[in-house]
């Protein structure tokens, strides 16, 4: 044991690419990360609940663009639709004289809009599946009860859809994860910006790539057992009675 | 009629890399994901091991970062591999790293995890009873597996496997960023050059629609042929 620590010492005592600098840049680019991918699935999220009801609904003007949003945001990659926001908006006629162009002009935003819409058009198909295989039994008891719709979705539908949608949305936040490391490409210094630039500066391929891939592992494990815990916790009632 | 500014012509071929790079990467991934499914199921440990840490890592890193591990590090890599092979045998030779391989291999070994993980889950939910048949009739493992176990393990492989190819052509996108002349990076040259970024991504947009749509409706067709003899619901 004393060994492999004086092994180890001396192995980083050699090392010149993890210096302060370039670890406060991982650290920054980790910080950059997180912010963009909990600002946008929290977003996602809010919107992606109305779209779900509205992805349901008889009425065809109203479930014909919603399922049009999802289809097309789940049909093309997220790198596309970076690109046509973040070079698009600079088109946008007479965008550059109002105030929006003070936040559109750097690239954190631009990628937070691509990033929430892509994330909230999965979440809309996920929930609305949720939705969508909520028993029979239970709206007609909501409806013998005499519940309008939207106390019945309010009491009934919703609760029990974001239960069964649980393990669904834990794989989509684990994919917003990963899909976040395409920001780097606009030039936002997150994890994978902080490693493309250690990259460029040392020539080090390994050492710059193997170190961010070991922080998005561990992010991915977290966020794994956080949604164990929660489905453990939510959806204990539907475990088989003798565990 | 939409001006494209002469980068139609560049546009096509773009798009016939992604579609290559696209179906050579299925190809090495369904064949990675056969052997990964067969590991982790095996009795060895050291090949069920092998297995799961191979699906847990792949799983857990974004592809971008994967990508740009194996193909920059790839480079180095050979090259040390090779200065090493000159150094102790005196065997000289060099190999370059061609950026379409380089994107075929990477993606392949990401969607390879993917789909062992898809394969597994099949492969457990044949019925041992029809293994056992085939055992019976005197079949060897390797007839028993190409008329009994695949044929009956795709019909539940089918729906993992259409949700992987999807991802898999939605990630192709991701080889414009390290050098690749895919449709991606053709029309993100072209929207810089025209500043025109609309016209040439909403193109490209549409042309991955096209290709997920076409591909929809391919394996729906596949889906039904596996489902011979199972009636009609499933």
């Amino acid at each position: 044991m004393e060994a492999l620590i004086a092994n180890i010492t001396e192995l980083l005592a050699e090392n010149t690419i993890f210096n302060a600098q370039t670890l406060g840049y991982y650290g920054e680019g980790l910080v950059t990360t997180v912010q963009l991918v909990f600002l946008s699935l929290i977003i996602g999220l809010v919107l992606a609940i109305p779209l779900a009801i509205g992805r349901g609904s008889k009425r065809k003007w109203i479930k014909m663009p919603i399922f049009f949003y999802t289809y097309v945001f789940r049909g093309t990659p997220l790198l596309v639709q970076l690109y046509l926001i973040y070079y698009g908006v600079v088109f946008v006629e007479g965008i550059q004289d109002t105030w929006l162009w003070l936040i559109l002009e750097r690239p954190f935003y631009p990628a937070l809009i691509a990033f929430t819409l892509n994330t909230a058009a999965y979440t809309t198909e996920i929930f609305h599946g949720a939705i969508k295989a909520t028993s029979r039994g239970e709206i007609e008891a909501a409806r013998a009860y005499g519940m309008s719709y939207s106390l019945m979705m309010r009491r009934i539908i919703l609760p029990s859809a974001f239960r069964r949608a649980l393990p669904a949305y834990g794989n989509e936040v684990i994919f917003m994860l990963h899909a976040s490391a395409i920001a780097s490409v606009v030039t936002i210094m997150d994890l994978t910006g902080a490693a493309r630039f250690v990259y460029a500066r040392f020539y080090a391929p390994f050492e710059a790539f193997l170190f961010v891939a070991a922080i998005y592992l561990c992010l991915t494990f977290a966020i794994l057992y956080l949604f164990r815990y929660l489905e453990k916790r939510m959806l204990a009632h539907l475990k088989p009675a003798s565990q | 009629m939409i001006d494209l500014h002469g980068y139609g012509p560049r546009l096509f071929e773009g798009a016939l890399v992604t579609i290559e790079l696209a179906i050579l990467s299925l190809i090495l991934a369904v064949v990675l994901g056969l052997l990964t499914a067969s590991a982790k199921m095996s009795r060895s440990w050291p090949l069920h091991r092998l297995g799961t840490l191979y699906t847990t890592i792949i799983r857990g890193v974004p592809d971008l970062v994967l990508m740009m591990l194996l193909f920059f590090g790839g480079q180095i890599g050979i090259n040390m591999f090779t200065d090493m092979l000159y150094d102790r045998y005196d065997i000289d030779i060099f190999i370059n790293v061609n950026e379409f391989v380089a994107g075929v291999i990477t993606i392949g070994l990401i969607f390879g995890a993917y789909m062992g993980e898809t394969f597994r889950g099949a492969f457990l939910a044949v019925d041992s009873g029809q293994i056992e048949a085939g055992r019976a009739y005197g079949m060897s493992q390797w007839l028993v597996f190409r008329r009994i176990r695949f044929p009956l393990m795709m019909r539940h492989a089918l729906p993992g496997l259409s949700n992987n190819w999807m991802v898999l052509l939605k990630t192709t996108a991701l080889v414009s960023v390290i050098g690749l002349s895919d449709m991606v990076r053709v029309a993100s040259e072209a929207s810089k050059a025209t500043r025109e970024p609309f016209t040439f991504m909403i193109i490209v947009a549409a042309i991955y629609l096209l290709i997920a749509t076409f591909s929809e409706w391919g394996f729906a067709h596949l889906q039904k042929r596996y489902n011979v003899g199972f009636g009609e619901s499933h």
